[in-house]
């Protein structure tokens, strides 16, 4: 019988994915892209990702870490991107049990949304501190993130499998 | 009664609780970056924690273009080698006549008795990465302190003005663009030497000259270069070009759009002048005015003491 993604047993993660996922979302975020608005926030679609799979061991210190480093790392106010990356992490911990529940399809429309909500605070930051509006573009970047979850869940997921002769036993 | 549960089920404070302590910690965060600048110490670490993975970043693009490199044919090679040829050839006509220039206008202006031009250095140095960060028009360039790029300079390419270097970390730096909304440069049209401001544009990619009067005698096509008085930027460095003039009959002021000279959005290798120009004192400003300006104007000086305190 063939089990359901949401029905599959996982080995435990391991602390090592979940730091090297991490890295290479900042590694992605980093390079040198020609226009950043289209471009998904890798970072910003790991943490939903982790926060709604393992909220015990991701939360919002983690997540408050990676905006100061974002920050830094961009030459922005700091404090932008880790505003919005909590509460990003926020959405994923309280809607994780919800997000579980469906299939990759209708998770995408729920991480679309948080991401949704991370740009959007993002902007009202950006809008507070004097900067002006960026144009509509930047509605693209989550719409991006939510149309790459179901790639970026299957990746991340993949260390966690287990063959699927133990899965029949 | 005692109704806590076991040790093993407890999980701190609900996730509630832990979002409003980290917004309240950004938000306090924000405002002392945005108003005090007090959180550049704290900038810096995180800056340099950031490096290794900005540095791997940059490797990609770097091992396309060494690719790119192997892969390119001898005809190629031969082709590139004759056009660099001629072109130094053509440099080399104009640095002679340069120096003849330069030689004749030192003599000029020791005969008037202005003060003598000190020659300007220039560390070259690799665009990193674009900031990330649509509302802001940065540019984060492989040199830092320690190779002795100090904030306030301005920064070039091999056409014109880049913009300033805003921010130096200890192996990278920070370059403000031109284009950038807060960021201003006085220039001149090089047709009949009239003065002006040049503004970012932000997000249209252009800059902006304000304040000139509806008359003032600018056309398009006019090239804008550096006036140099400001003291920061060197003078003669090809800035902008105009490309759109608008005069209107209700306004006392033209509105003209320029478009950058230097590739501000492209090009891998940039310039970092360090100009060590004898100034004379800058005028004491009365402290309200200088607190009304704040945040508009990107005042070298001031910024350069800001930066200096915190290094």
């Amino acid at each position: 019988m063939q089990l359901s993604a949401s029905q599959q047993i996982l080995r435990p993660v391991r602390a090592s994915t979940i730091l090297a996922s991490f890295a290479l979302a900042l590694f992605l975020n980093f390079l040198p892209w020609r226009d950043l608005r289209l471009l998904p926030d890798f970072v910003a679609l790991v943490l939903v990702f982790w926060c709604v799979r393992q909220p015990r061991l991701v939360g919002l210190g983690a997540a408050w870490t990676l905006g100061l480093v974002t920050d830094a790392g961009n030459g922005v106010l700091l404090g932008q991107h880790a505003l919005s990356y909590s509460i990003i992490a926020f959405l994923g911990i309280w809607l994780s049990r919800r997000i579980l529940w469906f299939g990759a399809g209708l998770q995408a429309l729920h991480v679309g949304a948080i991401l949704l909500v991370g740009q959007a605070v993002a902007l009202l930051v950006r809008l507070a501190a004097g900067g002006d509006f960026p144009g509509w573009p930047i509605l693209v970047a989550p719409i991006a993130g939510a149309v790459l979850w179901p790639l970026v869940s299957w990746a991340l997921l993949l260390p966690q499998r287990r063959p699927a002769r133990e899965q029949a036993i | 009664m005692d109704h806590t549960p076991p040790p093993f089920f407890k999980r701190g404070p609900a996730p509630l609780v832990r979002l409003f302590f980290f917004a309240s910690l950004s938000l306090a965060l924000l405002v002392i970056d945005a108003r005090f600048r007090y959180a550049e110490g704290l900038r810096t670490w995180l800056a340099l924690a950031a490096y290794p993975l900005q540095r791997a970043a940059t490797a990609p693009v770097e091992l396309v273009n060494a690719m790119a490199g192997f892969f390119s044919t001898q005809a190629q090679l031969v082709q590139e080698n004759e056009q660099l040829r001629a072109r130094a050839l053509a440099a080399s006509q104009d640095a002679q006549r340069y120096e003849a220039a330069q030689a004749e206008a030192a003599q000029l202006r020791k005969l008037i008795g202005a003060q003598e031009r000190l020659e300007v250095n220039a560390i070259t140095a690799e665009v990193m990465y674009n900031g990330r960060d649509p509302y802001a028009h940065k540019l984060f360039i492989d040199r830092g302190a320690t190779q002795g790029v100090r904030p306030g300079s301005p920064v070039t390419d091999e056409t014109g003005v880049v913009g300033q270097v805003t921010r130096v970390h200890a192996l990278l730096s920070e370059v403000t663009l031109l284009t950038d909304r807060d960021q201003a440069i006085p220039v001149q049209v090089m047709r009949n030497g009239l003065r002006a401001i040049a503004f970012g544009g932000g997000a249209s990619g252009t800059l902006e000259l304000r304040g000139m009067a509806a008359n003032a005698d600018i056309q398009n096509n006019d090239r804008l270069i550096t006036s140099g008085i400001d003291g920061t930027y060197p003078p003669g460095l090809p800035v902008a070009t105009v490309i759109r003039i608008e005069r209107d009959a209700e306004n006392a002021y033209a509105r003209v759009v320029c478009r950058p000279a230097a590739g501000v959005d492209r090009g891998r290798f940039v310039l970092v002048l360090s100009d060590e120009t004898a100034r004379p004192p800058r005028p004491e400003e009365p402290q309200a005015a200088k607190g009304k300006t704040r945040g508009r104007l990107k005042d070298p000086l001031n910024s350069k003491d800001k930066d200096a305190t915190v290094r």
